[in-house]
């Protein structure tokens, strides 16, 4: 069923394929408002030279890129205001490597702010739509991504995940959402929120065509000295090989949070799926979860305080041009350039580290963070790969949650753990809420253990049968 | 009445490693270029960007540590220092906080009391460089050829007692790190800057006193007259009963003055953190080892060998290698000359030759012996107008057989040294005639012709028997009255050196 493989062997001609989706595009993007803009012409161009050199490994694939993923000529605005007007001058080293292969980038997708949200509502454009409930949200950050690929406008889109990005979105929408391990994808060009957390992974239907993009996208960069020289595997190739006397471990940290019938009925079906096809399920423990949520709530903000300060209207992007003073110059273009979540984002962080308050914040969550990462390596030696539920619910409705941020940041507690401790997670639908709104199945392994990761997710998508329905909004 | 204080001075010094790409991407440093001519999406702080460390950077500061007899780090690791100003593109500067890479060393220099005295240095840690501001009536233009240019910040202890310690810790510091091809160090080009930390009290017994930073100290001979300033004005505060205050303050070159810029409060709260986009590594021993076994001479040891091979004074090695032309001038004409003149040459390099380099703007730091002529560059044209501009621009040129003869002819006493330096120099760095002509035609030679000699001192013996009588009973000062005689007789030709001898001999 992946898209990739199936493209390629068709021999449909890639302007046939774009075409097809630009149609699409047309017909639902109204209601979904997952693309920010369509880049017809560089899709025209890209589809030409896919035509030119059909080798490719993604020759005439449309990819939908999220909105702070740097594409040569393309407006990189992050959702924010305070980048309107700022046209990349470079690619990201991702999309170097998708053009290389033949990859048709089509357009941007919408994201959070920043990608500073669970919801997509963040977005300076406005919110995207649920394809699968226009009132309710697709997730976030990346929920531009997951409902372009939802609603079939793109087989395959980036995002980015800094806490559960790619993965929270894949959940609310019933796609795939992977987010590798830390270091395997380069980041040069991704605009950084959490540098230590953030990390470039693909939204697509299928764990298939996940593989087969984190085949291209992975590898050292000599542009980003936080990229591995971990040798990429071809991570396509052991999908459908057994998975029998694989360790499934289940944290029973995880498992301690309530959740409601529906999602844990979905929950434990995913474990008798995974027994059936021979999986032993062996429980283990991650006793520093509980600190997860506080730890990411620090260092995330910390970094991104420092890494949003660039944005300071001298050089590119909206500046306000009534400034009297330097001082007024900064003051202005970031009390209208950033959104509230940003700004709230920013004292956070600019709190946390300031003198004083270092060692009791930050350099105190940096030694939970090193605990929790002692807690997995323990579990992995139990066990090959770890489930939980991805999200505590699925999608909840548009304005439910934007005058709460904690109840907001409790929707990433099954994600930022990955983040925070580097190792590599896939999101794969796994079952419906009793209103038929997708949940998925989170998988995690060990850092570098994508291709375990992947044929475990693969085995599981296979058997589960979720991901075969559609949202009707794609079948109208 | 006056009292005493005790200053206590701590040099932050800024040194422009001599890479010729930026620390963290791989633009230019070339200065003097077109403002932003020299900038990419990395230096520029652009989106997405993210730095990745220069290893020829990493190894130029390793050097720079050892030079100084510092401690290269074992693990290395960089932070972000978070403040917000037009010319720091990131709104943070990446630095090193708390394991900066070198910790300990020290610079020798004389102390204000004659005594050689070895000032500690905390740390060296790498940074980038910010970029530069220029104004005008209508708006302010940030120029960031230089954000991202390498530096190694040296950190020296509190334990500057003066302006002119403080001015001889940057000279040999200076000395150091050029000699180690680390950094060419040329304060006008802003590859040296230098911040000071100046302090005063009582005694030397008292803690330290209320701590004030001054800042944009850009040439060497500011480095003095910021420094007095700053003092002066702390005495004059403290005399007049009042507090200094915790502060950092801004020295202007044009007034002679420093002032206030921000107080303790204002002062920025960095908010350093690790950087997260470089990952933190480990030198490895055997990395550092290859280092050292690379360094070349530094001062510290070339001056022993100066003293040693060439029998120099302290003095006299610690003025050569201050100057890395003068020292390889030196060094190039020392072998071709006997033992004997080495201090002769080290004097005629130091006076005539140096003095009349500066005349000419010469660059003596860049002096150089080349096709047999001691060469020294000399500053454009434009910048000493109105002193003599004819042959500005252009190399001074001296021959290195006719400033030998120079040397030779005084080792002979066939001129007087005194002739040599106000008559033969001048007119050989003029016609560049041979100096044994020029003294020809002047008429300078000296008598130094034993036979010719002793018949005028046995004629002045004969014609002043009371003064031969003095002399034999002890006084020395009858002997000069002879000597005058002899050369009042022989019309100043005679060289004095050998009269003296001859009447000692002849009054024995």
């Amino acid at each position: 069923m992946s898209f990739i493989r199936q493209h390629l062997a068709s021999g449909r001609s890639a302007r046939e394929v774009l075409a097809s989706h630009l149609n699409q595009i047309d017909a639902l993007n109204p209601q979904i408002h997952a693309f920010i803009s369509v880049e017809g012409r560089d899709a025209a161009r890209a589809v030409a030279s896919a035509e030119a050199n059909p080798k490719g490994k993604l020759a005439g694939v449309p990819i939908a890129i999220k909105d702070n993923l740097c594409v040569t000529g393309w407006e990189t605005t992050c959702g924010s205001r305070i980048l309107k007007g700022f046209f990349s001058p470079y690619n990201a080293t991702v999309i170097n490597r998708l053009l290389a292969e033949g990859a048709v980038l089509t357009g941007r997708v919408n994201m959070d702010e920043f990608a500073f949200g669970s919801s997509c509502e963040t977005s300076c454009y406005g919110p995207t739509r649920n394809p699968w409930d226009t009132e309710r949200v697709p997730g976030g950050s990346s929920g531009g991504s997951a409902a372009a690929v939802a609603a079939g406008l793109v087989p395959v889109a980036l995002g980015s995940d800094t806490g559960g990005s790619v993965r929270q979105p894949a959940s609310f929408c019933g796609v795939v959402g992977l987010k590798p391990t830390y270091g395997r994808v380069s980041r040069y060009g991704l605009v950084a929120f959490a540098s230590s957390l953030d990390q470039i992974g693909p939204i697509t239907a299928t764990v298939e065509d996940s593989a087969r993009i984190l085949e291209v996208i992975a590898g050292h960069d000599s542009m980003d000295s936080t990229s591995s020289r971990v040798p990429v595997e071809p991570y396509s190739k052991p999908l459908g090989e057994t998975i029998k006397g694989l360790r499934v471990g289940l944290p029973k940290e995880f498992l301690s949070f309530p959740l409601p019938p529906d999602v844990q009925a979905a929950f434990d079906r995913s474990i008798k799926i995974l027994t059936d096809a021979g999986a032993e399920i062996v429980p283990v423990s991650l006793p520093h979860t509980e600190h997860a949520v506080s730890v990411y709530y620090i260092v995330g903000p910390c970094e991104a305080s420092s890494n949003l300060a660039r944005f300071d209207g001298v050089r590119y992007g909206d500046r306000d041009l009534g400034a009297k003073s330097l001082a007024d110059l900064y003051l202005r273009t970031r009390q209208q350039g950033l959104g509230a979540e940003a700004k709230r984002r920013i004292i956070l962080g600019t709190f946390a580290l300031s003198s004083g308050y270092y060692d009791a914040y930050y350099l105190k969550a940096m030694k939970v963070r090193r605990k929790m990462i002692d807690d997995y390596e323990r579990a992995f030696q139990q066990a090959d790969v770890l489930i939980c539920p991805t999200a505590p619910s699925g999608a909840f409705k548009i304005g439910e949650k934007t005058s709460d941020p904690m109840s907001m940041y409790l929707s990433d507690i099954y994600t930022l753990s990955a983040n925070l401790v580097g190792v590599p997670a896939i999101s794969v639908p796994c079952g419906y809420t009793a209103q038929g709104l997708p949940v998925g199945l989170q998988f995690m392994s060990k850092p570098f253990a994508e291709t375990t990761l992947l044929k475990a997710a693969y085995a599981f998508e296979q058997k589960s049968g979720a991901a075969d329905r559609r949202p009707k909004i794609y079948a109208s | 009445m006056t009292i005493k204080y005790d200053v206590v001075i701590g040099l932050e010094v800024h040194v422009q490693l001599a890479s010729k790409t930026k620390i963290f991407c791989g633009c230019p440093t070339t200065f003097g270029a077109v403002p932003n001519s020299q900038v990419c999406q990395i230096c520029a702080g652009y989106p997405g960007t993210l730095p990745v460390l220069n290893a020829r950077v990493f190894d130029l500061g390793m050097t720079a540590v050892l030079a100084i007899g510092g401690t290269v780090a074992k693990r290395v690791k960089f932070d972000r220092k978070n403040y917000f100003y037009p010319d720091l593109p990131k709104g943070y500067q990446i630095s090193q906080y708390d394991l900066p890479l070198g910790s300990g060393g020290g610079v020798d220099i004389i102390g204000d009391d004659g005594k050689p005295r070895k000032i500690n240095i905390t740390r060296l840690h790498l940074e980038e460089d910010a970029g530069k501001l220029t104004h005008d009536a209508r708006a302010s233009f940030v120029d960031l050829n230089r954000a991202g240019v390498p530096l190694a910040e040296i950190v020296s202890e509190p334990e500057i007692k003066s302006s002119s310690e403080a001015y001889a810790y940057l000279t040999h510091l200076k000395a150091i790190v050029k000699a180690a091809g680390v950094s060419d160090a040329d304060m006008e080009k802003g590859q040296l800057r230098c911040d000071a930390n100046v302090s005063i009290r009582r005694s030397a017994a008292d803690p330290f006193g209320t701590r004030v930073e001054i800042k944009n100290i850009n040439s060497f001979k500011n480095v003095r007259a910021a420094l007095d300033y700053e003092i002066a004005r702390q005495i004059k505060a403290v005399e007049a009963g009042e507090a200094i205050v915790q502060e950092t303050r801004q020295f202007d070159a044009a007034k002679g003055t420093t002032h206030s810029m921000r107080s303790k409060e204002q002062a920025h709260d960095y908010r350093y953190f690790p950087e997260p986009d470089l990952v933190p590594f480990i030198v490895e021993t055997t990395e550092i080892e290859a280092v050292r076994s690379r360094l070349p001479e530094l001062p510290a040891q070339k001056r022993e060998r100066m003293m040693k091979q060439y029998g120099l004074t302290d003095y006299d090695a610690r003025l050569l290698i201050e100057n890395s032309g003068l020292v390889s001038v030196f060094e190039n004409l020392a072998g071709r000359i006997a033992a004997s003149q080495h201090k002769n040459l080290v004097n005629w390099l130091i006076g005539s030759v140096m003095a009349y380099a500066n005349e000419r703007a010469g660059e003596v730091e860049d002096m150089r012996i080349e096709e047999n002529h001691i060469v020294i560059p000399t500053r454009p044209a434009v910048e000493i107008l109105g002193i003599d501009s004819g042959d500005a621009g252009k190399p001074i040129r001296l021959s290195v057989d006719g400033f030998l003869e120079i040397l030779s002819l005084i080792e002979k006493g066939a001129v007087s040294l005194k002739a040599c330096r106000e008559e033969v120099f001048p007119e050989w760095v003029k016609t560049g005639q041979p100096p044994s002509k020029i003294v020809e035609a002047k008429g300078l030679g000296q008598i130094s012709d034993t036979g010719a000699l002793e018949s005028a001192c046995d004629e002045v013996i004969s014609k002043n028997p009371k003064s031969v009588e003095d002399y034999k009973a002890g006084k020395e000062n009858a002997l000069m009255f002879l000597v005058g005689q002899v050369m009042k007789a022989s019309k100043g030709k005679a060289n004095p050196n050998l009269v003296n001898e001859l009447l000692k001999k002849k009054l024995k």
